[in-house]
């Protein structure tokens, strides 16, 4: 039953996938537009998440401070949000009129709705959480007095780094990569409440899909089907954490 | 080149208190039961753990000072090899060895070069590409060896070496270890819990007991006055430690928490507290009360009969408890074995009495 329910959308997108002119939808400029956007915004958004994600995840899995729980829940919150909340919240913060927003729009001249940047912080927004989760595993996994017997070999603490908390943590960090990747490529709700719907800036790849839907059905089709085989590929990336 | 210690370290609720200073050229085993804050002292004199209170000196550079001094591990000249040794997984055995080098800003060529020296010194160097998982625990014992000499620090400290190996390879690497020793002109402290490891390469033992320094000397020296439960333990000795008060002339009586005992009196001895130690073999077993002169005569069940060589060590859970050491024929004239009652007899003056 949970098997069908799950197969039943594929088969459905496998039948009516316009497999004669798929070619041609996926290379029309505005589907090529919108897949070169979402490749942009998903690496940045991955990096972005990566990059803040790791201080964040060793603060939860090594530090003790009050508040720790609170700042947990509220890493783990925008999973559980709807993205259409999220993309509220954004606005409010960084919108227009926002909170941050106004600051910027004021004192810089900087208006972050309706940019390429909004759609990346969209995207950063939703995926942090999963890189972060991946990156705590991964130093509550490593042990930590590898780390304190490089240092009494002479290993400064960014040498330690280097040589040995991220080749250990490695698999970690490419499965937060490849997690927080793929989960800001899928990102819709909060980047078109917060980025809006413009082609060649805020249009990605299931924008792109939703916008479709009401023109050109079988082109929807068409970009879903590519989503599905990117997914299929991040599955078959870590095959080792999914499929045993 | 000398190390001074004189720290208090507290790890989860666990106080440690240790004085006591290791000069370059002699190896000093700091030994103790399981639980008695070994760790914790290593992970202190490494850097890892930053003392309450107290000092640690090395060279006459202070690394530890209660002014906020603190020396971070990576800027203490100190070779540390760990009990579970913590090769690093993901770098094979020579890159290991070299790591220390590397981490110093030596250039690869040269550190791999100085690696696989060492690691043909201890004659692995047949074993430098394989990973730390394919090694066996003597060449996993040996590379460790090799990271914590390759940088040439001024200060051994070795944590349980040996522990880890099973006898066979114990007994090679144990050889190996005393040749590394021997030949490593800084101070060298060897950690351990195993009391025949610490006499067989160490010049000097410390005693740590519950966190606590409780005797400091020789190897000799412990043997022939140890100080505590645990020192007479290790040498093969009962020991009574209690407060001493005099019942007549030329004896007196020693009053455990385990029961008493009778003792001749010592010289220049008032009331005052008092260890006495008894040889078990001066101490005579039988099945009924014995008829001799002997003052202490204590009841009580063996616990265990060990065979060692041609004698037995017998346990009896008398007050205070003994270890008897008997003949194997008295073994099997007396049909001792646990559960059997027996009467323990020893005179006064056997008891030998120090000051704790």
């Amino acid at each position: 039953m949970g098997v069908l329910l799950v197969a039943l959308p594929l088969l459905g997108l496998v039948v009516r996938t316009p497999w004669t002119r798929i070619a041609e939808v996926l290379t029309n400029e505005t589907t090529l537009t919108a897949l070169r956007l979402s490749l942009v915004v998903a690496t940045s958004a991955a990096a972005i998440s990566l990059v803040t994600g790791f201080p964040l995840a060793w603060a939860l899995a090594r530090g003790s401070f009050r508040g720790k729980t609170l700042v947990r829940a509220l890493v783990v919150l925008p999973l559980v949000m709807p993205p259409v909340v999220a993309g509220v919240g954004l606005l409010a913060a960084f919108g227009r009129r926002g909170l941050v927003g106004s600051w910027l729009h004021d004192w810089f001249g900087v208006q972050l709705t309706f940019t390429t940047a909004a759609a990346v912080l969209a995207a950063t927004f939703v995926s942090l959480p999963l890189a972060v989760l991946a990156l705590e595993a991964g130093f509550r996994g490593l042990d930590e007095r590898l780390e304190d017997a490089a240092s009494t070999l002479g290993a400064s603490r960014w040498y330690v780094l280097r040589r040995v908390t991220l080749p250990l943590m490695a698999p970690q960090i490419a499965a937060a990569a490849v997690l927080s990747w793929a989960r800001a490529l899928g990102e819709f709700g909060a980047t078109i409440t917060f980025a809006g719907n413009l082609q060649g800036r805020t249009q990605t790849l299931p924008l792109a899909v939703f916008e479709k839907l009401q023109t050109d059905q079988a082109a929807a089709f068409a970009i879903s089907m590519l989503l599905i085989a990117i997914a299929a590929a991040v599955i078959f990336a870590l095959r080792g954490r999914f499929l045993r | 080149m000398t190390l001074a210690v004189d720290v208090i370290a507290r790890r989860g609720g666990f106080v440690v208190r240790a004085a006591f200073e290791a000069a370059g050229g002699e190896t000093v085993a700091l030994l103790g039961p399981n639980g008695s804050g070994k760790s914790t002292l290593v992970a202190t004199i490494a850097g890892l753990l930053i003392p309450t209170d107290g000092t640690i000196a090395l060279d006459g550079t202070v690394l530890d000072a209660p002014t906020g001094v603190h020396a971070p591990p990576e800027r203490r000249s100190i070779g540390v090899v760990f009990q579970d040794l913590l090769l690093f997984p993901h770098l094979s055995a020579e890159e290991n060895v070299a790591f220390p080098l590397r981490a110093r800003g030596m250039d690869r060529a040269e550190a791999h070069e100085r690696a696989r020296r060492l690691l043909e010194r201890l004659g692995i160097a047949e074993r430098a590409e394989a990973r730390p998982v394919d090694l066996s625990g003597g060449e996993a014992q040996r590379v460790a060896l090799a990271r914590a000499l390759v940088g040439e620090p001024a200060m051994l400290l070795l944590d349980e070496p040996l522990s880890a190996l099973d006898v066979g390879a114990r007994v090679r690497v144990r050889e190996l270890v005393r040749e590394e020793l021997a030949r490593f002109p800084g101070v060298r402290i060897l950690v351990t819990h195993d009391p025949v490891e610490a006499s067989t390469l160490a010049d000097r033992l410390i005693l740590l007991e519950d966190g606590v320094v409780t005797q400091i000397g020789s190897p000799e020296q412990i043997r022939d006055a140890p100080r505590s439960r645990y020192a007479a333990d290790l040498v093969g000795v009962n020991a009574f430690h209690g407060g001493l008060d005099r019942i007549e002339d030329g004896a007196g009586r020693l009053s455990t928490d385990e029961g008493d005992v009778v003792v001749g009196w010592p010289e220049g001895f008032e009331g005052e507290e008092a260890i006495g130690l008894l040889r078990p073999a001066d101490i005579t077993l039988s099945l009924e009360p014995p008829a001799g002169s002997a003052r202490n005569v204590l009841e009580g069940r063996v616990t265990s009969v060990a065979v060692e060589g041609g004698r037995a060590r017998v346990r009896i859970a008398s007050a205070p408890p003994l270890v008897a050491e008997v003949t194997l024929g008295s073994v099997e004239r007396l049909g001792l074995r646990d559960g059997v009652t027996v009467w323990a007899s020893f005179k006064a003056v056997e008891v030998r009495v120090l000051r704790p």
